[in-house]
């Protein structure tokens, strides 16, 4: 018995060891998805994407949890923004010339809470525009790692 | 033990989930701070193992349980029912997340051998009632938002389990009426691919989950068991997938591994019901049972 616990927790020591490694490396910026061709497409390409940041940004305003850090920025430049942003991870046809995620998050005192909630709102406003789940699921995988520039609370 | 007092353990176990949900209910309405606001995704918080840890249905998983971020406390009750060929299997209890890194529980499982247990000589209605203390800690990762590293969340816990019957179980040659499972899980979302994976290794002296008590004279040594799930999401609130739980073998007879197909569905952040099949193996002196698990979950 404390042989194979002896194991585990040398197995659980390595483990950790290769966690503590990769968790040095820093959030996707400029990652993009190149092996869905169709992707941008099931997002309704550039005008789809208009229309769900018009939906996000609504949602965002609604909800307590994730009001405050939008209802004093200019909307409009950050919805274009993100359809910037967007566009270039789902591999179309933009560039992403917005500023860098860390240092614009780095005083918003945001959590794990109001992370969570944004993601929802997305996921609210992309049901909305009938972009299929596993769709979703391909971009949000991209966006969760920016939770280590954003969340800093 | 008759038919009426095994009416009465439903009950109380029925009277055990109530309470908690009521208690639940009440606190996410009193909810006015985000202390408790259900801030975890949906269905990350996992629905409650048959042992009352958070996971899937017969294997804990290293996610903790609730919808309680960081920063936040979360908590579930549960009750499930096990209806194979010949058995029956009712088990409630509740559980509190502490901060997305402990996980503290409790179930108690009523094994009920209906008519097996008359031509045992037990009497029909023969229950075995367990509790099962349990707790969780979180070690490192995410399963959840570290999508770009490959490695899973990774928790260890124990389970300490209780069983009522002592007298019984060591006069069948069993050695303990009590025993602790400890186990280690790593659980990933791999969400580009909508999946769901966990593996968790478990040390147990468990003879059929410790419903037969623990080790026998002959055998009293813990040994390690390998359980899995995978889970594929089909909508947010909805996840079909398979389990597979790998069980010891020391009794006198035959025990089996354990596996379902499952359907978990979450209408709301406080409430899920997964829905599975069973194939529970040899179990005592009827082979091949098989049958429904259906677990109600509430909490926030």
């Amino acid at each position: 018995m404390l042989r194979k616990l002896g194991i585990l927790f040398a197995a659980v020591g390595i483990v950790v060891g290769g966690a503590t490694l990769t968790s040095s490396a820093h959030a996707q910026e400029g990652v993009k998805i190149t092996d869905d061709a169709g992707i941008f497409k099931e997002f309704g390409e550039k005008a789809g994407l208009v229309k769900i940041m018009d939906d996000f940004m609504i949602n965002l305003l609604k909800d307590p949890r994730t009001k405050p850090f939008f209802e004093n920025s200019d909307q409009k430049r950050v919805k274009e923004q993100l359809v910037d942003q967007f566009c270039f991870i789902l591999n179309g046809p933009c560039e992403y010339k917005g500023a860098k995620m860390k240092p614009i998050h780095a005083n918003l005192n945001i959590n794990r809470e109001n992370f969570n909630a944004l993601v929802e709102q997305l996921q609210v406003a992309m049901d909305k525009n009938n972009v299929p789940f596993r769709a979703q699921n391909k971009l949000l995988a991209i966006l969760a790692p920016m939770h280590r520039d954003i969340v800093t609370k | 033990m008759t038919v009426t007092q095994g009416n009465k353990t439903r009950q109380r176990i029925l009277a055990i989930a109530a309470i908690g949900g009521s208690l639940l209910a009440c606190a996410a309405q009193a909810q006015t701070s985000s202390f408790t606001s259900s801030s975890k995704l949906l269905l990350t918080g996992g629905v409650t193992n048959i042992e009352g840890s958070a996971g899937g249905g017969l294997t804990p998983w290293a996610i903790i349980g609730g919808y309680g971020t960081r920063d936040q406390i979360g908590a579930n009750a549960f009750f499930t029912n096990v209806r194979a060929d010949d058995y029956e299997l009712r088990t409630g209890g509740a559980l509190v997340g502490l901060y997305d890194r402990v996980e503290l529980s409790f179930a108690q499982q009523k094994f009920d051998t209906k008519e097996v247990g008359g031509l045992l000589g037990l009497g029909n209605g023969f229950t075995f009632t367990q509790k099962v203390y349990g707790a969780k800690v979180k070690l490192f990762g995410d399963a959840v938002l570290e999508q770009d590293s490959l490695l899973p969340q990774v928790s260890i816990g124990f389970q300490r389990k209780e069983n009522d019957r002592g007298a019984l179980l060591r006069a069948l040659g069993i050695k303990s009426d009590k025993g602790t499972d400890f186990y280690v899980s790593a659980t990933k979302l791999y969400l580009a691919q909508s999946i769901l994976l966990n593996g968790t290794l478990r040390y147990t002296k468990a003879n059929q989950t410790g419903i037969l008590g623990f080790g026998t004279n002959a055998k009293d040594k813990y040994e390690a068991v390998f359980e899995g799930s995978a889970a594929l999401l089909l909508r947010k609130d909805l996840a079909v997938g398979v389990e597979f739980r790998q069980k010891p073998d020391n009794l006198p007879f035959k025990e089996d591994h354990w596996h379902d197909v499952f359907v978990a569905w979450a209408p709301t952040k406080n409430v899920s019901v997964t829905l599975a099949y069973a194939n529970l193996g040899n179990i005592v002196i009827k082979d091949k049972q098989k049958g429904t698990y259906l677990s109600l979950q509430v909490g926030f």
